[in-house]
C-alpha cells in the first residue's frame, strides 16, 4: 500500500487519560554526514555546534533555529521548521569545497508525532525494549519500536517526538492509539 | 534477550536494536585473483564453528548503524566484551579472568 504525506494532516490522533498523541506538520529534515575534521566547518556554517557524543542534540541560532541529533559517530539528523530547507542546503553547500559532506533532505520521508501525557513513557515501553529512564530529557535517539527504526526524542519527562518512516506509520501510529486507549484503562 | 554493549555508543542495549553479522576477523585475501579455488571457498564458506567464545561481528541496526566486534560464548550465551571494527583481536585468556 502507498502512503503518501498527504495521507497525514496534523491533528491529535489519540488522547486519553494516559497519554496524548499528536500528528505534528511536516518540518524540514536532513540526514548529514561529515568527516570528524570537516566537522566545525559545518558547525560554523550551520551557526550551531555540531554535538560529539551520540545522543547529544544542540540547536542553532540561524537559520530559524536547526536541531541537530547525533545518531552516529559520523552522522547527524538535522530539523527545522518546514521552509528553512533551501537556507541549510545554501549554507552547507558554500562549506562543501573546504568540507566534503553528503547532506541528504528527506522532508517526506518521516512523519513525527508527539507523544505526550503522564504515561508517556510508558506508552513507548509498548514497542520499544529500551531503558527509556536512560534517556534523558534533551536527548534522542535512533532506536527500534516494534521492528521499526525510529528516531526518539525526548523533549521533556513525559514528552517525547516520535519520527518514523512514512510507510511504517500506519502500523506505528496505529499501536500508539491502542496503547493509548488500553493504558487509560487501570 | 541478550544486553549488547554499543563500543561506538557507549551504551548497553536490548539485542532487538542490533543484527548478527558473522564470524569476526574473516580477511579477504588482498589479491584474489592470485588465490587457489581452495582458498577463495575457505575464505567464502568456511567459518570456525566454535562451541564456547566466539569472535563475531554484530551490527549496531536501529541505532548509529556501525559494525563492531564482540566476544560471546556460544554455550551461555555470555559477552566477554565488545571492541571497536578494525581493533585487534583482544587477548582471550585477559578477559576471561577479568570476567572471573
Amino acid at each position: 500500500m502507498t502512503v503518501l504525506p498527504t495521507n497525514f494532516v496534523p491533528e491529535p490522533l489519540a488522547t486519553s487519560a494516559a497519554a496524548t498523541v499528536t500528528l505534528l506538520a511536516p518540518t524540514a529534515r536532513f540526514s548529514l554526514r561529515v568527516w570528524p575534521e570537516d566537522r566545525a566547518r559545518l558547525s560554523a556554517a550551520l551557526t550551531l555546534e555540531l554535538p560529539v557524543t551520540i545522543g547529544q542534540r544542540a540547536r542553532g541560532t540561524a537559520p530559524d533555529g536547526t536541531e541537530a541529533l547525533c545518531v552516529g559517530p559520523d552522522e547527524w539528523i538535522l530539523v527545522a521548521p518546514d521552509g528553512a530547507g533551501p537556507a541549510i542546503e545554501a549554507a552547507c553547500g558554500d562549506a562543501y569545497c573546504d568540507a566534503p559532506h553528503s547532506l541528504v533532505a528527506l522532508p517526506d520521508r518521516e512523519v513525527s508525532v508527539r507523544i505526550e501525557g503522564p504515561k508517556a513513557a510508558e506508552l513507548l515501553t509498548l514497542g520499544c525494549p529500551r531503558d527509556l529512564d536512560a534517556l534523558i530529557a534533551g536527548q534522542g535517539r535512533r532506536t527500534v519500536f516494534d521492528g521499526v527504526s525510529v528516531i526518539l526524542w525526548r523533549d521533556a519527562a513525559q514528552e517525547f517526538r516520535l519520527d518514523v518512516w512514512r510507510s511504517f506509520a500506519p502500523h506505528v501510529l496505529a499501536l500508539l492509539e491502542t496503547g493509548c486507549r488500553e493504558l487509560a484503562l487501570d | 534477550m541478550l544486553l549488547i554493549h554499543c563500543p561506538y555508543c557507549d551504551e548497553t542495549l536490548p539485542e532487538a536494536e542490533f543484527a548478527y553479522a558473522g564470524e569476526a576477523h574473516v580477511a579477504r585475501p588482498l589479491d584474489p585473483s592470485s588465490t587457489s579455488d581452495e582458498e577463495w571457498r575457505d575464505f567464502l564458506f568456511i567459518r570456525s564453528n566454535v562451541k564456547g567464545d566466539h569472535f563475531e561481528r554484530w551490527r549496531h541496526a536501529h541505532g548509529c548503524g556501525r559494525f563492531f566486534n564482540a566476544v560471546r560464548d556460544t554455550v551461555s550465551d555470555r559477552f566477554l566484551t565488545t571492541y571497536k571494527a578494525g581493533a585487534p583481536r583482544p587477548d582471550l585468556t585477559a578477559l576471561k579472568d577479568a570476567a572471573e
